[in-house]
């Protein structure tokens, strides 16, 4: 299956850094991509670049996590020990474990341009002086594994991995780490447990990984659209990077949106950050499938809450939608119609976070489940009364501080908004007769 | 949820007899150079073992843990852990379907019935001839060609009722 960015027009590299090498064809051999401008981020970073200055310009890009959490990536790497009296061993890898649902952006990137991610990985492994690179990848991806495998094979033959890159005295490597599924694994810890051949378990913070990862030295964890941004940042500046989002809003850059769901058009479209859900929705994905309404729409994958059609007037960037109640996450949005029962909808995302729940604590494993079965019972219309209050309790008991990881506050997201937006849809599941019988688990 | 798991295995108490292939063994003594510690090629060496049997014998647990040295506990206790690696028999191919919200919405539950109503099984359940296994996925991540689904290593979107048929005949 290919996929290929859904714009029509020919793309300038000043203003869609990311897709703007992408054809009809994926963009695979490396001597292809060098006449492209491809490794010269390399060359620039290794030849005239000081590591600390790298780290540096890419903190004054205020480049953010986009993988869903918005961390300035160069304050991420700012934090790992550097200089004679930091470890020998230091780690990057990459989290190409995109499985939020609803989220399929960085598929593209690799699968249509693998060397990017590989640039990324050289430029930032060399910010870090890192000793060795991962790219976690989720084990589903298979035409990304023997790409990006295939891509780093030609990586190293032109001399930009192993040992003395370019004449520095550098040596680094990079590695494609297939999983073998599991959704909890894009948590960053859990990611780290699983790379070192463990069950996916989150791990307390701190020490943060940037400290204690991997093996436990200094690791730093990236998001794939994150580090595809850093060849470019290298190349044009931090000021150029500031410039991308057009004034739509205060974050830099520019942003892979995308739509699922029920519009006419869903893809992948490289924007400007800050672009707002109506423009993405009407002018990108020509508007609802003919015959339906929007009821409410998930900014950015399965843990975010929903919005509503009021919100589609919002710039997606992260403090905007965090303000009004959501989070973008990874801004790919999900549309949904008019004709969904919203208790079935919401059913659907619980039981994939009941399922992938990895069970290490306790109010997440045992409180998903329960979220399913008292959704089943309300859609069912056989909820009993009391049900609506035990769901908005679990959005508390599950809620932010109370779980290892964000895995069950990110499942009660989409839960507490649908509580808040759609009460009546789940007051019309309380079976009022069953109320006073007995009813058996 | 349970009937569709294929991970769950009991470790009997007598160690079954298996040999290791020795491109395996030399496989994952490859992928141990990759990492500073042997036990990060686990998955590696499961999925070795996947590779060649179609599913992960109880005996190569143990072989693995060998390998690898470490207990063949910690080596259940991961091959237990990932949903990709089977610790029972599964059939020539395995048919993987998207259950997440993207597929939901457009309409994978109609496709399913109608796998499910071709090969006569259900999810979790491999056909008698042998030739399918069916189970649920988490998002593919191709959310804009749903309903998706991958059989062994191909990913098919935009699967309908109507393709269903065509679809199953081209893995005999």
């Amino acid at each position: 299956m290919s996929a290929t960015n859904s714009s029509a027009a020919p793309l300038s590299a000043e203003t869609h850094p990311l897709t703007y090498r992408l054809g009809t064809e994926p963009l695979l051999d490396i001597k292809a991509y060098e006449a492209l401008d491809g490794y010269a981020a390399v060359r620039k970073a290794l030849k005239e670049m000081a590591p600390a200055d790298v780290t540096q310009l890419v903190k004054d890009s205020n480049l953010r996590g986009r993988g869903g959490a918005g961390f300035p990536a160069g304050v991420k790497w700012s934090l790992v020990p550097m200089g004679p009296d930091a470890p020998k061993e230091k780690y990057l890898v990459c989290n190409a474990d995109e499985m939020e649902p609803g989220t399929f952006k960085d598929r593209l990137l690799m699968e249509q341009l693998p060397h990017q991610l590989i640039e990324a990985m050289i430029v930032v492994g060399y910010a870090l002086q890192a000793s060795h690179g991962y790219i976690f990848l989720r084990g589903e991806y298979v035409v990304a594994y023997k790409r990006l495998n295939d891509a780093l094979a030609q990586a190293r033959t032109a001399g930009y991995l192993g040992d003395n890159i370019l004449g520095t005295g550098w040596n680094y490597d990079v590695n494609v780490h297939s999983g073998a599924g599991r959704y909890i694994c894009g948590e960053e810890t859990a990611l780290i447990n699983s790379l070192e051949g463990r069950r996916a378990n989150p791990r307390a913070k701190p020490p943060f990984p940037q400290i204690a990862g991997l093996w436990g030295k200094p690791t730093v964890v990236n998001n794939v659209e994150t580090l595809s941004n850093i060849p470019h940042i290298i190349l044009r500046g931090a000021d150029w990077f500031k410039g991308l989002s057009q004034g739509k809003s205060p974050d830099s850059g520019t942003k892979l949106y995308g739509i699922s769901g029920c519009a006419k058009r869903t893809g992948v479209w490289e924007l400007p950050i800050g672009t707002t859900g109506r423009e993405l929705l009407y002018e990108y994905g020509g508007g609802m499938a003919d015959g339906y309404e929007l009821k409410c729409w998930l900014p950015g994958g399965a843990s975010t809450d929903f919005l509503l059609p009021e919100h589609l007037d919002l710039a997606m960037d992260y403090d905007t939608i965090m303000k009004n109640g959501s989070r973008m996450g990874t801004g790919l949005i999900t549309v949904i119609d008019d004709k969904q029962n919203i208790i079935s909808v919401v059913r659907n995302l619980e039981q994939f976070f009941a399922r992938e729940s990895c069970g290490w604590c306790t109010p997440c494993r045992d409180g998903l489940p329960w979220t399913v079965k008292l959704l089943q019972a309300i859609e069912r219309g056989e909820g009993a009364e009391g049900d609506i209050e035990i769901l908005e309790q679990l959005t508390r008991q599950l809620g932010p501080g109370k779980t290892f990881c964000a895995h069950a506050p990110g499942a009660m997201e989409p839960l507490q908004s649908a509580l808040k937006f759609f009460r009546g849809e789940f007051e019309r599941g309380i079976a009022k007769e069953l109320a006073t019988q007995t009813v058996t688990g | 949820m349970s009937t569709a798991d294929m991970t769950t295995s009991v470790i009997s108490s007598d160690r079954p007899r298996f040999e290791l292939h020795p491109d395996d063994r030399a496989a994952i003594e490859h992928d141990i150079t990759h990492y500073a510690d042997s036990r990060a090629a686990s998955i590696d060496a499961l999925k070795v073992v996947q590779k060649r049997h179609g599913w992960v014998p109880d005996g190569a647990i143990y072989a693995i843990g060998e390998v690898l040295k470490i207990p063949a506990s910690d080596v259940e206790g991961v091959a237990t852990f990932y949903n990709l690696i089977f610790r029972q028999p599964v059939g020539r191919h395995v048919i993987t379907i998207c259950d997440s919200i993207g597929c939901f919405l457009t309409g994978y539950e109609e496709t399913l019935a109608a796998i499910k109503q071709r090969l006569g099984i259900e999810l979790g359940e491999t056909t008698p001839d042998n030739r399918f296994t069916l189970l649920p996925i988490c998002c593919l991540g191709a959310c804009d060609k749903g309903p998706v689904l991958m059989i062994d290593d191909d990913t098919h979107g935009n699967v309908g009722i109507a393709d269903v048929d065509k679809l199953l005949e081209q893995y005999a």
